[in-house]
């Protein structure tokens, strides 16, 4: 494999992490705000809470890494996507901060702040419609580069049919991926109230994300072809995807399995990644950066996969205690243990 | 007029973004260590008072810790929305740190979660103890690594320029760059320095306040004799750092010290006002101060501007930072040193109101050398972002709509810092130290 492929897979790998994690957040924050207006919270918040509380952070680091490592593997993505997306981006990144200390406020602080919960609940939307769009914007059109000056094109990313198919399928991912956790953390929290909740709301989104997706496929069609050609050429990948689909929902259907219901969830979405991911190569953005001619020198590219093997080798236990502590102690998840 | 200069703005909204993040930031790297110094004095002795003092700062470093967290996010993706031309550049050389820097983050991220959510978990208490310790070095190497990035843009080297382009890149020689020493080191322990003192502000608040527990005793004895530890080492690097200037530097040092003449036997002036004719008025004239800074001795030569292109120097206003930080400097550590010495010597009392109303100012102080401190450093580099290499008008975006995003962010910093201050203070009156010892019938 060269330099250029192992570079972008570990920055997709990691990827694909943070739109996990990311998403049970986000979702989770919509869900504890849906429900306080429904008068269920009391049923699922101390839940929620118990997940998310010992691991917000991490989930935050994911994306630091995903967008530090872009730069170190790829720098001139700093200069186009830096020079077009500034106003974007720094509203995501507002989004972020609010979401972030805002929690932590009301975790560690005040509890029990209404408003506080609106905004978690309202930017765990936001963001993910936000950061979805740079894939948009990947996929060329909408930042252009005229005599030397890069430019954005608001008003085409705000027309297109594409982009908010993008949108949309975020979004609804985000409340499917995040239901279909809680409803594994329930079971295994033994927790049913809370396990029917979060259930209905697991099978609610389940079909919509199909619908998204598809509507996705077609919009990129009109948006990309060349891109959904390569698509169609490795159509089996997004086929096993659509299989896990079935699997994951016919689980939590049926009552059974929880854990093994969320882990064909994350199949799911890593067969539609990967497969998004590999038909999207060999451009970072479409028509200026590919990975081969915008890549890092040699050296440096050598040193970034050492250390980032090094790393691994601190990261991997790090993360396996974690997940044993919070995910796999079923006392902790219980609530019995604080 | 309005004239939109994507610079200007840049500059702007980065000194925010890194002024609000570096507060954070201080506390993040700092306070850790003191956490880990109590809870391990506590296991020791065997003393609930000081566990509890653990247990309580761990409680308000969540709060601190997360908005770090945000404005860490903030400031590390502005790097390539507001200075693309520099990433593109200086990526190909510095990449290495700040990809070891995300490292650092996962450790401390993921034991900070292990350490306040395991108090009672484990039979032995030293090994909830022991989780701490990933999360005070990875915060420790988080400014280490960031740091050198830093050091790199003050004295670049690892690479040969081309066309304008960096190539025969040695990331590691970029990262162990003339700078880096004194820099870490004097960033590190001023980091330290300051959460010491801090705490021990928080301590003099509520002896002052006639809360006269043991356990504010004990908190302020032990936030302060750290505080004496770190401000001596603080002082010390500060004097390499100086001569880490008068070496690679010169005009920066010159700049700050209103030297404008290359001589031996430089004084080392303090305050004063500059006249049109770059005369010093009302200084305080130290003799051969500078030429001991520079290279301990009075003979050593210290270059002047004269010596410098005017156009590459940078503004004369940083001699006032400069002061205020050395001043802060040395009036904190002869503060600790007397505290220490009122611990010793048994007719002094060290609860002394007088003594703990300085205590209580010395935390905000010290806070405010940090800030006067990276300014200074900052500012002292300019024209230039990577010294000699590339000058920061280079490296900024083309973009419009800086300013729109400056006024955004001033309202995000502005909010964030008013809440978390509100937060933090309803935290523990809500619950102060008192009630809990109490409660825990301690
Ligand atoms: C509590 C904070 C604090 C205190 C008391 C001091 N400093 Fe400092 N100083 C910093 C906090 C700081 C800093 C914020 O950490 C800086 C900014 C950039 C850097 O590298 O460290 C810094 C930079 C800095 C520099 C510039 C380095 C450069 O630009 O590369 C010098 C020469 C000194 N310091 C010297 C001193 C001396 C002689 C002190 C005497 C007591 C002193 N500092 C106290
Ligand atoms: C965290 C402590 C830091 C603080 C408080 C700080 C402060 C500042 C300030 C006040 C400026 C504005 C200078 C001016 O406009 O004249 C500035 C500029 C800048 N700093 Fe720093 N800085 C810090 C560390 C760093 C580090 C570690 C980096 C590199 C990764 C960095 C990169 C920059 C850049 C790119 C600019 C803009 C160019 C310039 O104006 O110099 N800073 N910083
Ligand atoms: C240009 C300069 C800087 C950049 C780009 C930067 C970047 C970041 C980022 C992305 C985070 C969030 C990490 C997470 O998600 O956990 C963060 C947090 C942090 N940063 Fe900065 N940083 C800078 C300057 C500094 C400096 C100078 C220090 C130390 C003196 C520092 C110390 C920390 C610490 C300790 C944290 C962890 C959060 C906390 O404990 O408050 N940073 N930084």
């Amino acid at each position: 494999m060269s330099y250029e492929i192992i570079g972008i897979t570990v920055l997709w790998i990691f990827l694909y992490g943070y739109m996990i994690v990311a998403s049970i957040d986000f979702g989770a924050g919509f869900f504890s705000f849906y429900s306080e207006l429904k008068g269920e919270k009391h049923q699922i918040h101390p839940l929620i809470e118990r997940y998310l509380s010992p691991v917000w952070e991490v989930t935050n680091v994911f994306f630091v890494f995903f967008f530090v490592g872009i730069i170190g593997f790829f720098p001139d993505t700093a200069y186009y996507y830096g020079t077009g997306l500034l106003v974007p981006g720094s509203i995501a990144l507002i989004l972020l901060a609010i979401r972030g200390s805002y929690y932590a406020f009301s975790t560690y602080g005040s509890k029990n702040n209404k408003f506080y919960l609106f905004l978690y609940g309202a930017t765990g939307l936001l963001i993910p419609a936000s950061l979805s769009t740079v894939l948009t914007i990947s996929e060329g059109g909408f930042i252009v580069e005229n005599d030397g000056q890069i430019q954005f094109l608001y008003k085409e990313l705000f027309t297109s049919p594409y982009s908010w198919s993008v949108v949309l399928l975020a979004i609804v991912s985000v409340l499917y991926i995040s239901a279909m956790f809680l409803t594994f953390y329930a079971q295994k929290a033994n927790d049913n109230p809370a396990y029917m909740i979060v259930r209905r709301y697991a099978l609610g989104w389940s079909l919509p994300t199909i619908i998204a997706s598809l509507f996705v496929f077609f919009a990129i069609n009109q948006h990309n072809p060349e891109h959904f050609e390569n698509m169609v050429d490795i159509s089996w990948v997004f086929v096993l995807s659509f299989l896990c689909f079935i699997i994951a929902v016919y689980f939590t259907w049926t009552k059974q399995r929880g854990g093994l219901a969320f882990i064909f969830v994350m199949l799911q979405f890593a067969f539609a990644f990967f497969g998004y991911g590999a038909s999207h190569l060999p451009y970072l953005l479409y028509p200026y950066l590919t990975i081969y001619d915008h890549f890092t020198n040699d050296t440096m590219a050598i040193t970034l996969i050492i250390v980032f093997i090094l790393g691994l080798f601190i990261l991997i236990p790090s993360l396996y205690l974690l997940v044993r502590l919070f995910l796999f102690d079923t006392e902790y998840v219980k609530g019995k243990k604080e | 007029m309005y004239l939109y200069d994507p610079v200007i703005f840049s500059r702007i909204l980065t000194s925010f973004t890194l002024i609000f993040h570096i507060i954070f930031a201080t506390i993040g790297v700092g306070v850790p260590i003191m956490i880990a110094l109590a809870e391990w004095i506590g296991i020791k002795r065997n003393d609930p008072h000081y566990l509890l003092l653990a247990r309580r700062w761990a409680r308000g470093f969540v709060i601190t810790v997360a908005v770090g967290v945000v404005t860490g996010t903030c400031i590390g993706l502005q790097l390539s929305l507001l200075w693309p031309q520099f990433m593109k550049v200086a990526g190909q050389a510095i990449a290495l740190p700040l990809f070891m820097e995300t490292f650092a983050f996962f450790v401390e991220a993921i034991f900070l979660g292990i350490y306040l959510y395991t108090w009672d978990r484990f039979k032995n208490r030293m090994v909830h103890f022991l989780l701490l310790i990933p999360v005070a070095i990875g915060a420790s190497a988080s400014a280490f690594f960031i740091t050198t990035v830093n050091a790199f843009m003050n004295a670049p080297q690892g690479f040969d320029i081309v066309d304008g382009q960096l190539i025969n890149i040695q990331p590691i020689v970029a990262m162990f760059n003339p700078a880096m020493p004194t820099k870490v080191s004097h960033v590190l322990l001023s980091s330290y320095m300051t959460s010491a003192f801090i705490l021990a502000a928080i301590a003099a608040v509520s002896l002052l306040k006639k809360r006269k527990h043991v356990y504010h005793k004990k908190a302020l004895k032990l936030t302060m004799i750290a505080a004496l530890v770190f401000s001596v080492g603080t002082a010390v690097v500060g004097d390499f750092s100086g001569k880490y200037l008068a070496e690679y530097q010169p005009e920066k040092l010159a700049a700050a010290e209103w030297h404008f003449e290359t001589t031996d036997k430089a004084p080392l002036i303090f305050g004063g006002i500059l006249t049109e004719d770059n005369e010093v008025k009302y200084g305080l004239e130290i003799p051969y101060a500078l030429s001991i800074l520079s290279g301990n001795s009075i003979n050593t030569v210290v270059k002047g501007l004269d010596d410098f292109d005017p156009e590459l120097v940078p503004p004369l206003w940083i001699h006032y930072l400069f002061d205020l930080m050395v001043l802060i400097g040395m009036t904190l550590t002869t503060l600790a040193l007397i505290y220490v010495l009122c611990l010793v010597i048994k007719k002094w009392n060290p609860h002394h109101p007088l003594l703990l109303r300085c205590i209580v100012i010395a935390g905000p102080l010290a806070m405010i050398a940090i800030e006067v401190g990276w300014i200074f450093a900052e500012v002292g580099r300019q024209p230039w972002i990577l010294n000699g290499i590339m000058k920061t008008a280079e490296g900024a975006t083309t973009s419009k709509n800086v300013d729109t995003m400056l006024y955004l962010f001033s309202a995000l910093y502005l909010v964030l810092g008013i809440t978390c201050v509100r937060v933090l203070r309803k935290v523990f009156r809500n619950y102060p130290a008192e009630e809990e010892i109490k409660q825990n019938g301690m």
